[in-house]
This record gives C-alpha cells, sequence and structure tokens, in this order.
C-alpha cells in the first residue's frame, strides 16, 4: 500500500513536470537514417514490438501493411512481432492500461506520427539523452527533454549515463552551471556504436512508421518529374510551333 | 407540327454541334471567350499566373471532393480520418499533398499574379472593377486557407484557430459576442469544426467560383492589360482585330501550357520530395492532434498569413487594448482595393515609369517578404524592430502613391507594342 501511494506520488510529480520544453538549446545529434535500408527498418521493427510496443503504441500503423512494406513474412510476424490475439490487419496498439496516466503522469504518447511532429535527429538524441538524476520520480532526467515524464527503459542497453556540466558566467561574472552534454557512468550491454545502431534503427522504424508511403513516394517522384521535363519539352516545342507566325 | 426552325440556324453548322448551337451558344461563347479573344502579343513571364491560380483552383476542388468522401469533420474523428486517408484510402497521400501543397501554390502564384499588376498597372481604368474582383478573391482565400487549415485538427490547427478567432474579441462592445458567435461555443470545439468544414467546402468555394468567373468576365469585356500598359484595342486592323493582338486559342493555350509544365515540375517536386516544405506548408506540431491543454511551442500561422500576423503583432497595445494590431491588420488588406485610384502615373507600365515608382515598389515588396519572415519567427531580438519599419512602410508603398506616383518622372510610352517572347 505505502509503496503504491509512493508510486502514485511519484507519477503526479512526474506529470506536473511532464512539460516539455523543446528549445533547450543543445544541438541535436543528427540521426543518419535512411527509411530504403530495409534491413534497418527491419531491425527496428523488432526492437521497438520488443522495447518499445510495451507502453507505446502506433495505432495508425496495421501489422500486414509494416510486414508487406518491411518485407517480413507473415509467418515471422505472427510468431514474432505481434501481440498474441491481435489479427494481422489491426493496428499496433500497446498494452499499457488506459489508467497508466496514474503511473506515470501522463499517459505514454502514441508514436505513429512522432517522427514527423518531432524530427529523426531529436528522437535519436532523446534516446542517447537520459542522465541520472535523483531529483526526478525515476532517477533519470533528459538533456533534450528536461523533466522527461518517460523512465530510461533502456538504461540496461547503454548503461548510465552522469550530467556534464559547463561553467559560463552569467553577465555579472557569478558562477553559473550549465548542462552541456551526458557522459557514460557504467557500461551497459552494449558498446556505444553498437547502441546509436540500435537507436538508429527504431528511429528509422519510427520515421517509416510516419509515413509508411515515404519511401515509395520519392522513387515514384523521379518518374513524375522526369515525365514533366519530356512534357516541358514538347510543350515548349508546341508553343514554339504555333508562335511561328506571331511577328 | 411546324418544322424545326432551320432559318434560326441557317449560319450555324450541323451536326451534333449545330443542333447544340440552336439551343445553345457554344460555338458563340468558345469563339468570343477563348478562340476570337484577342490577347497583346507581347504578355512575358508574369503572365502565366493566372492560368495557373484557375489551375490550382481546379486541382483544389477535385482533389477536395475526394477528401470529403473520407475525412470526417468531428473533433473525435478528425484527426484519425486524416491519418486514414494518409495511410489506407488509395492515393490517398497524393490527393491530401495535392490538396496541401496546392493551398500554398495557390498563395505562390496569387502574390505573383497580383505582383505583376502592381508592375504593369494592370488595376488602372478601366480594369478597376478586375481588381477589386481580384482582392475580393484574395479575401475569400485568406478565409478558405484558414478554415481549411483547421480541419486536420492537428494541434497547430487547433492554437492557429484559437489566436486568430481571438483577435476578434478585441473589437470594442460585440467583440466577445463575435468570437462566441464565430466558434459556436465557449471555446474551439466540435462545433467550429463544424461550421469551419461546411464553410470550408461549401460556401466558400461556391463563393470563389463566382468571383472567379466575373473576374474572367471583366477581363475579357475591358480586353488583357500588357506588360507595355498601353490599349491593344487602340490600334484595329482592316479585320477588326487588334494589330498587336492574337486569339487567346491557339496561341496562349499553347503557351499556357509551357508555363503548367513548368509549374507542374516544381509542385510534383515539392509534393513527392518535401510535402511539408521543411514545416512551411505542413507545420510540425500539426502531427500532434489537437489538445487544448497543451500549446506548440511556438505557435506561427502558415506561412502565407504571416506577412499579416507580422503586422498585428507589431502594433503595440495603446489605450488599454489590442484592437489597433486588429485593425492595422485589416487596413492591410483593405487599402489593395483603393490602388487603382491611388497611382495618379499618367502612365501603367513600371517600363515607363520613373525611379521613385521602382524604389517604392522594391521596399514594398522586401518589406512584404520580411514581415512574412517576422510573423514566422518567436517576437524577440530584431524581429519586433523589424516588423515595425516594415509595417510602416508596406502603408507607407500604398498611401504616399498619390504622390509619388504623381511627382514621378515617366518616359515616353510607344504607340505599340513592344516585342513579345
Amino acid at each position: 500500500m505505502i509503496k503504491r501511494s509512493l508510486l502514485i506520488a511519484m507519477a503526479l510529480l512526474a506529470g506536473g513536470m511532464a512539460v516539455a520544453d523543446e528549445e533547450g538549446g543543445i544541438a541535436l545529434q543528427s540521426a543518419g537514417t535512411d527509411i530504403k535500408n530495409t534491413e534497418s527498418l527491419q531491425r527496428g521493427a523488432r526492437d521497438f514490438m520488443n522495447y518499445c510496443s510495451g507502453c507505446h503504441s502506433l495505432k495508425y500503423l496495421r501489422y500486414n501493411r509494416m510486414a508487406v512494406d518491411l518485407e517480413i513474412p507473415e509467418s515471422e510476424l505472427a510468431a514474432n512481432l505481434m501481440f498474441t490475439g491481435d489479427k494481422s490487419f489491426d493496428t499496433i496498439n500497446s498494452a499499457m492500461p488506459k489508467d497508466s496516466e496514474v503511473w506515470f503522469g501522463k499517459q505514454p504518447p502514441d508514436l505513429s506520427l512522432i517522427a514527423r511532429a518531432r524530427g529523426t535527429d531529436y528522437l535519436y538524441s532523446y534516446m542517447k539523452g537520459f542522465y541520472v538524476d535523483k531529483t526526478r520520480p525515476w532517477g533519470v532526467n533528459n538533456l533534450y527533454l528536461p523533466s522527461a515524464a518517460m523512465p530510461d527503459v533502456l538504461a540496461q542497453l547503454h548503461g548510465l549515463q552522469k550530467p556534464v556540466f559547463k561553467n559560463m558566467p552569467d553577465e555579472q561574472g557569478s558562477a553559473r552551471m550549465v548542462l552541456v552534454g551526458v557522459e557514460s557512468m557504467t557500461p551497459g550491454a552494449m558498446k556505444p556504436e553498437e547502441y546509436d545502431q540500435f537507436v538508429r534503427d527504431i528511429v528509422n522504424f519510427l520515421d517509416y512508421a510516419g509515413e509508411p508511403v515515404k519511401d515509395k513516394r520519392q522513387s515514384m517522384g523521379v518518374f513524375v518529374i522526369l515525365f514533366l521535363l519530356v512534357f516541358f519539352v514538347f510543350a515548349y516545342l508546341l508553343k514554339k510551333e504555333y508562335w511561328k507566325d506571331v511577328h | 407540327m411546324a418544322a424545326a426552325p432551320e432559318t434560326a440556324g441557317s449560319s450555324k453548322g450541323g451536326g451534333l454541334i449545330g443542333w447544340i448551337d440552336q439551343r445553345f451558344p457554344l460555338t458563340k461563347l468558345w469563339k468570343d471567350q477563348v478562340s476570337e479573344y484577342y490577347a497583346p502579343k507581347n504578355f512575358n513571364f508574369w503572365y502565366y499566373f493566372g492560368s495557373l491560380a484557375l489551375l490550382i483552383l481546379v486541382n483544389q476542388l477535385v482533389t477536395g471532393i475526394f477528401l470529403t468522401m473520407n475525412y470526417k469533420p468531428s473533433s473525435a474523428e478528425a484527426f484519425s480520418s486524416v491519418e486514414y486517408i494518409m495511410r489506407d484510402v488509395d492515393w490517398g497521400w497524393l490527393i491530401r499533398y495535392l490538396h496541401s501543397t496546392g493551398a500554398s501554390a495557390f498563395f505562390i502564384v496569387v502574390y505573383l499574379h497580383m505582383f505583376r499588376a502592381l508592375l504593369y498597372g494592370s488595376h488602372r481604368k478601366p480594369r478597376e472593377l478586375l481588381w477589386i474582383f481580384g482582392c475580393l478573391i484574395f479575401l475569400l482565400l485568406m478565409a478558405e486557407g484558414f478554415m481549411g487549415y483547421v480541419l486536420p485538427w492537428g494541434n497547430m490547427s487547433y492554437w492557429g484557430a484559437q489566436v486568430i478567432v481571438s483577435l476578434f474579441g478585441s473589437l470594442p462592445v460585440v467583440g466577445q459576442s463575435l468570437v462566441e458567435w464565430i466558434r459556436g461555443d465557449y471555446y474551439i470545439a466540435d462545433a467550429t469544426l463544424n461550421r469551419f468544414f461546411a464553410l470550408h467546402v461549401a460556401a466558400l468555394p461556391l463563393a470563389l467560383i463566382f468571383l472567379v468567373i466575373a473576374h474572367l468576365m471583366a477581363l475579357h469585356e475591358v480586353g488583357s492589360n500588357n506588360p507595355d500598359g498601353i490599349e491593344i484595342h487602340d490600334h484595329k486592323g482592316a479585320d477588326g482585330h487588334p494589330l498587336d493582338g492574337i486569339p487567346f486559342h491557339p496561341y496562349y493555350t499553347v503557351k499556357d501550357l509551357v508555363g503548367v509544365a513548368g509549374f507542374l515540375v516544381i509542385f510534383c517536386a515539392v509534393i513527392f520530395f518535401a510535402p511539408t516544405f521543411g514545416g512551411l506548408f505542413l507545420e510540425s506540431p500539426n502531427f500532434e492532434p489537437a489538445n487544448a491543454l497543451q500549446t506548440p511551442p511556438h505557435i506561427a500561422p502558415v506561412w502565407y498569413f504571416t506577412p499579416f500576423y507580422a503586422m498585428l503583432r507589431a502594433v503595440p497595445s495603446f489605450a488599454g487594448t489590442q484592437v489597433w494590431g486588429v485593425l492595422v491588420m485589416g487596413a492591410s488588406i483593405v487599402v489593395l482595393f483603393f490602388v487603382p485610384w491611388l497611382d495618379r502615373s499618367p502612365v501603367k507600365s513600371i517600363r515607363y515609369r520613373g525611379p521613385i515608382y521602382k524604389v517604392m515598389l522594391t521596399i514594398f515588396v522586401l518589406s512584404f517578404i520580411s514581415l512574412g519572415l517576422c510573423g514566422l519567427k518567436p517576437p524577440s531580438g530584431i524581429y519586433p524592430t523589424l516588423a515595425k519599419i516594415c509595417t510602416v512602410l508596406y502603408f507607407a508603398f500604398f498611401l504616399l502613391m498619390p504622390w509619388y506616383t504623381k511627382f514621378d518622372s515617366v518616359k515616353p510610352v510607344p504607340e505599340r507594342v513592344t516585342g513579345h517572347d
């Protein structure tokens, strides 16, 4: 009982501080994702389902659409990626109950459009930006989303990070410690490069989930533009022919 | 039963067209408006934007119809229905991007079309009414664009609507009741979305089509202006047609086709490779559903409203009310209607005007673009000052026009048009 009320109190605190401050002033890291890299998308889908989908839904993405676009066989989809009981034409919902707001201070957001709303660089930086902060309910804070409501669920993979402060005196010359970055405190199960790739794959997958047609749209666009350029030439020649007799 | 009145149709051809012509002026309309509508032969680059605006209007109407088939105008379903269109409707993504990019393209083309009028004096007598119809179209287009932006029910839709609708609240006495009347509720809500949908898909497009027809009728009544700003109808040949005129069809239909092709290359490049256009055409916060409890980090209207939004913000509150900014913003549109009478130059085209008009027009364009930039940025740093200066310059261009156009030097205007592309 005590444990539960403590949890609720913590969650309420998190809720009060869940307000995002996007313009934190720290430069984002480049995600370097590529939606044409199907293998990366497949890994991203797998990792998303394993690590993220417990709390975060993708309520606008259907399993079978994902399987077709990411070239995942239907059998593998059902065996490894889908929640038990879901149909392949269902959208990807999370296991999170509706009252999870009580746990975290806010409902873990649906991530269908997060890449479009925040950008891939932000997501990549965010997942690398957790640092130990004993003042926060979950013991962690985030460099790119101060007072983030989300616990550092990936800590086991990347290890713990501590904040790096730099003394940047204010106009009056008095010392002022400013948060400028994070550095590794304890190693995780993954090497830093491995974790970077892990995050990149998930962000790549979220970029895909934000607009499943993106890859097709761009490849199609090349042909549309080529056709229009040819059409332009013919239209121009037609105009020239007609205008020969205008003096 | 008497025979069909063959005599009435004797001058008309046979076949299906002849049959129609005896009952409806099909061939006559085609001839009067297209194949025997004589336009000056010296149209240049700036004359593509009228036909392009018409093309985009058709694009918006057609894609709009298809969007309506799957869109749900309710606060509970609107956002999801847009994603449904983007993901589950066959070619829905293309239809939506055609529509959303078309909205921005419409404003680009219309701004260039209006700039053309300022370049060559296309608003001057006898084309004042033509210009006024155009200004009304622009005004309706702004309403159409604003209401259309609310429909996806993203967070920027919501807060944009909140900010813009609240503007009316600053009007004295009637303000608050007016805002409630517009919203249909005490806040931006389902009722607001419903009525904006009705206005966006029925009332405003109808009015737009009507005004576009009036705009074209007025144009074909007085004839097109041209880069030399002289009347081609003053010099007619033995056949009664202007010596410097050529039939719209086929000459300008094929020429406008080149313009259409060029436009489509750019338009499709945006649609297929940058449909959000870096957050300008579709703003990032609009990919999050409307949330009455959380404002986007920075509320900015879509780019085509930002010059006017910057003017609104540039005016400080005075005597305890913000209404002055709203009035200035309104005046910035209203003043457009008076341009034909503010311009006192003896010549129409910039080609034969003196340096003052050229300088003033340049300053005007720069200040308009700067205002657009100011409206996009948060009001900090140099932007508030820049916006104030540019607001003054914007109005100076119009309000000082009666004087500087009168005193400006002019060059002799030729009798006949000079050359063509």
